[in-house]
């Protein structure tokens, strides 16, 4: 069932190059989407029943933490795959596409190559969330990088090339030094435990390893630079203050969907990379050094974060430069320990959905108003209802507002700080959250809110396909807020534990 | 066997230095090839650990992919785009290479204070592994042209690859090809991108890149 | 006979001031050949001396004592620095600790003598001469010191008891390291090379047989020149080569049986001469600008070896 897991979107993805009809290989992108979720769902509650499942000798043996991020990245691919649809037709029958920064012409990439990848992009990240092995782990990273470029670059437009290559050359060059921290683990395990067996469980192997160091052995300086390369490796990739350049430039130009999966599943995917160096170094006794590692990066990347949302003009670069606040967030959370480790993976999970939910909604105004500004965004709630109301919503979701499930984790990790930290870090941490809620509000306000546009006097119907995954989206976010399930709550206390929760 | 390790390391160093000094962009090419025959000459040859048949065939891999592929990969790509074939550095070469000097006065600082545990490092490997990456590194910084940034991945990929060596055992040489494989992807990936740009953007100068920004 | 044999080594002092004006006659037979030429006679240079002795000096009316004393004071000088050198592994009987910063200001002061010869004549276009090789001389000290102290280095990482010699430095001890894997030794006798083309006025720093004086370094310095003040400065440049060429030499002939390591010293020497020719003959001369970019390399790679000779 594993193997299939990796496979499905694999081989889908293949064929959907051989395809030339669109509705065959529109409906093959929904239905592989539906079929992963199904499987990953079931991968998720075996692994919940403690069953371990197994795949290609080990190679593929998710944990509760990988199961959680495998799920969160298959649902969020079901919301783009459906809207994916109707976002093609509607590319499909534009007349003329006009780049809105120049006003030059532009072409599509061709659309198959864009499901395609998409499929290529969820089978990389299946790889990435169900491996122990941080080899194969790195080579999965490497893959979404390379297989998200292409679909980043789906409108040919100078822009969109511009953010393509940063993220190509930004990420590829950070997940390299990934790599150096990967070769320094292995040199730092150089002659300690020979007689552990050599497995494709290169997790457990390391743990077990990682278990006999005392703190300090000549091995701790090489397990510590072994971190700070994976740290800051992953980090370009997740988006970390200040490794994030590329992170708005990319959000800002991919097509809505993209940037929604990008937001949702690549981040955590890359933020998996550092948990898994983050247990070893627990494993080692070294957790002191790690957590004020993520601590001072999560800090760092909320108050850069708060910086650039105050006065920002261009709404997904808004919401691009929230992910990098609500990364810190998770890195923060993680880096405090104890219940904050538990509030950051619900951190996780919340803020994928909400900020998947805000990036459609994204595309929704994007298509309609032919703008990035927000301050050009005038009057949603007359041109379009429901998209007005869901971004209202999302937007209170984001901010981490009661009833919303980002308040909840939020608030959880608040309490972890005042358990575990310093008051100075709980004040730094409320002061940018309350920055960025009066900073985003206010041009979502803008945006929603005011009289409507003369040139748009009607209100067009919304399609089904453009406002049901947002919404969905956004009934989990606001579902978990009110009230988590036990079997949630197990699983992420399971996966909690993994890093020291 | 350890002397010609050592008079390999060393020329793969001189390497680096000629690879930060060099301003046009078909001889960066011919270096990075010289680099990758290098990388597979030190790979033949058995350091620490005794030969196998898994050695070879990543020594033979690497031969192929990094010693001959990438440069006709690149060379291809350097075709397809019209200009003047030169690096344009934001860094300038003479300080290019005073930086990746530094760069190994550093390492050998950085080797001096770690422990280093005895028998898995022959001498100067660490040194040339880091010098290296710094030298990938520079160029990835301090070049405008597109396809120099990209040879600068490759060549900090290669330094990595170089602190891999004395690691390598049976299982972990399958991984090294996957990784190998999936640097040669990249490298693909991004000639594409720079045939897009070098027609949207009619050079391949990232100075130009100045659409984005807050 | 041991190798600090007085006796041994003024045999090859001789040799050496003997044989110095062969070099250029091989390098010019080389360049010939590649150029599909017959050329001058390898004894040419000799011919020229022994033709130039026996004229009588011209003397401009604008020039004074400095011009006439110039060259027989930059002999003088390049005698004294090679006097000092070890000659195929034969310690020189005149060594003294430091005696290479001796050495290296004896070259500084024969050139010193011939700017000034130059600057006497009051002619623009030595004037020119002399501020060109005064400023490439500037350049390449500090590389040629670069080069002396990656191989005290050397000499000091391998427990050699240094008295910072010449004779200890370039006597062949060090040089034994190159063949126990220390491959960063070879650098030494590369940058040396470098610094021969410099300090000899050969191609690609400085073309002696240039037509125009605008391109030229050392001939325009020497254009006022006659008769056995001329032939003296032709000695002169001829002794350096072998000069160099016996550092290089003693930077690649490994320590060992004397007669193999006499043997191995004129070898190089000729084969330096050898390499002239060829590198005279694919290269062209570089822009002056290029020239200090020439030298900023070689010195890269002195400091390189200096590096590396101090860690190991």
């Amino acid at each position: 069932m594993l193997a299939l897991l990796l496979f499905l979107p694999l081989c889908s993805g293949v064929a959907m190059l051989l395809f030339k009809n669109a509705t065959v290989y529109r409906g093959l992108l929904l239905l592989t989407a539906l079929a992963h979720l199904a499987l990953s769902a079931w991968t998720a509650q075996a692994v919940q029943a403690g069953q371990a499942p197994q795949a290609f000798g080990g190679l593929l043996a998710p944990d509760p933490l990988g199961a959680l991020f495998l799920v969160l990245a298959s649902l969020l691919n079901v919301a783009a795959s459906f809207y994916a649809i109707g976002y093609l037709r509607d590319e499909e029958n534009k007349q003329e596409r006009i780049d809105i920064q120049n006003g030059q012409p532009f072409t599509n990439a061709p659309e198959r190559r864009f499901t395609a990848c998409l499929c290529l992009f969820l089978s990389a990240m299946t790889l990435v969330t169900t491996t122990p092995h941080l080899g194969a782990l790195w080579v999965g990273i490497e893959i979404t990088t390379l297989s998200s470029a292409p679909l980043i670059y789906f409108h040919r437009h100078q822009a969109s090339l511009e953010a393509t290559w940063k993220y190509l050359m930004i990420c590829s060059v950070g997940i390299a030094l990934a790599l150096l921290g990967n070769i320094l683990l292995s040199v730092a395990f150089y002659g300690i435990g020979t007689d552990l067996p050599e497995s494709f469980d290169q997790m457990k192997v390391f743990l077990a390893k990682a278990s006999l160091l005392s703190q300090d052995s000549p091995h701790a300086p090489w397990l510590k630079a072994a971190f700070v390369f994976i740290l800051v490796g992953y980090g370009t990739k997740m988006g970390l203050a200040p490794l994030h350049n590329w992170l708005p430039d990319a959000h800002s130009q991919a097509p809505s969907l993209i940037s929604a999966m990008l937001s949702g599943a690549l981040l955590n995917c890359a933020f998996l990379g550092i948990l898994r160096g983050h247990q070893i170094l627990l494993a080692a006794h070294l957790g002191d050094f790690s957590s004020t590692l993520l601590v001072f990066f999560g800090l760092f990347s909320m108050i850069t974060a708060a910086v650039f949302i105050v006065g920002q003009g261009h709404y997904k670069r808004l919401l691009a430069y929230s992910s990098v606040e609500h990364m810190g967030i998770l890195a923060l959370g993680v880096g405090i320990g104890g219940i904050a480790v538990f509030g950051a993976l619900l951190h996780a999970v919340c803020h994928s959905l909400t900020k998947s939910m805000l990036f459609l909604l994204a595309g929704n105004i994007l298509t309609r108003y032919h703008t990035f500004s927000s301050y050009d965004v005038r009057g949603m709630r007359w041109t379009m209802p429901t998209t007005a109301a869901l971004w209202t919503a999302g937007f209170l979701g984001i901010v981490g507002s009661p009833p919303f499930s980002l308040f909840v984790s939020e608030f959880t990790i608040l309490k972890g700080i005042f358990e575990n930290s310093s008051p100075a870090v709980a004040a730094i941490y409320l002061l940018a959250l309350a920055v960025i809620f009066v900073g985003m509000s206010i041009p979502v306000l803008r945006m929603v809110q005011g009289t409507r546009p003369r040139d748009m006097p009607q209100t067009l119907p919304e399609s089904p396909f453009s406002v049901l995954p947002p919404l969905g989206l956004g009934l989990l976010a606001l579902c978990l807020g009110i009230y988590v399930p036990a079997w949630l709550s197990a699983f992420l206390a399971r996966g909690a534990m993994l890093i020291g929760g | 066997m350890s002397a010609l390790f050592q008079f390999l390391l060393i020329l793969l160093m001189l390497n680096n230095l000629a690879l930060a000094g060099v301003s046009r962009l078909r001889t960066l090419i011919r270096q990075v090839s010289v680099q990758g025959v290098l990388l597979a000459l030190l790979l033949m040859l058995p350091g620490a650990q005794q030969f196998n048949f898994e050695h070879l065939l990543l020594a033979i891999a690497v031969l192929l992919i990094k010693g001959i592929g990438f440069p006709i990969l690149l060379r291809r790509t350097l075709g397809k785009i019209s200009g003047d074939p030169q690096v344009e550095p934001w860094l300038s070469c003479g300080l290019s290479v005073l930086a990746c000097m530094a760069g190994l006065a550093f390492s050998l600082w950085f080797e001096g204070r770690l422990p280093i545990q005895p028998g898995l490092f022959p001498s100067l490997l660490l040194p040339a592994a880091l010098m290296t990456l710094f030298c990938g590194l520079i160029l990835v910084v301090g070049r405008r042209k597109a396809l120099s940034q990209v040879i600068g991945y490759l060549i900090a990929e290669n330094g990595i690859f170089l602190l891999g060596i004395p690691l390598m055992s049976e299982e972990t040489v399958w991984f090294e090809l996957t990784i190998l494989l999936d640097v040669f992807v990249a490298v693909f990936v991004m000639g594409i991108a720079i045939n897009h740009i070098s027609k949207t953007f009619e050079s391949i100068d990232v100075g130009r890149f100045c659409s984005l920004r807050d | 006979m041991n190798a600090s044999s007085p006796l041994l080594y003024a045999i090859q002092f001789v040799l050496a001031l003997a044989l110095a004006p062969l070099l250029s006659g091989i390098i010019n037979r080389i360049k010939a050949r590649v150029a599909g030429r017959h050329g001058k006679p390898v004894l040419q240079l000799y011919f020229d001396i022994a033709k130039l002795l026996s004229k009588r000096e011209v003397l401009s009316r604008t020039t004074s004592w400095p011009f006439r004393l110039g060259p027989s004071l930059s002999l003088a000088a390049t005698l004294c620095a090679l006097a000092l050198l070890p000659l195929g592994g034969v310690a020189s009987p005149l060594q003294c600790p430091g005696d290479f910063v001796l050495a290296a200001y004896l070259l500084g002061l024969g050139r010193f003598v011939m700017i000034l010869a130059a600057l006497d004549t009051g002619s623009p276009f030595e004037g020119m001469g002399a501020s060109r090789e005064a400023a490439f001389s500037a350049l390449a000290e500090p590389v040629l010191f670069l080069c002396f102290l990656a191989v005290i280095g050397t000499a000091s990482n391998m427990g050699l008891n240094l008295d910072l010699s010449l004779s200890t430095m370039f006597g062949g001890v060090p040089a034994q390291g190159w063949l126990h894997g220390r491959a960063e030794l070879l650098l030494i006798p590369a940058v040396l090379f470098i610094l021969l083309l410099v300090e000899n006025c050969r191609i690609p720093v400085d073309d002696p047989t240039t037509h125009l004086e605008l391109t030229m370094i050392h001939e325009a310095m020497i254009l006022d020149h006659s008769g056995p003040n001329l032939a003296f400065i032709l000695y002169g440049s001829a002794l350096k080569l072998w000069l160099f060429a016996a550092l290089l030499a003693g930077m690649l002939v490994p320590a060992g049986v004397l007669w193999c390591q006499i043997a191995g010293y004129f070898a190089v020497v000729f084969a330096v001469a050898v390499l002239v020719g060829i590198v005279e003959s694919v290269m062209a001369r570089l822009k002056l600008s290029r020239v200090s970019q020439f030298l900023g390399m070689a010195g890269t790679l002195a400091a390189f070896a200096l590096i590396l000779t101090q860690v190991r």
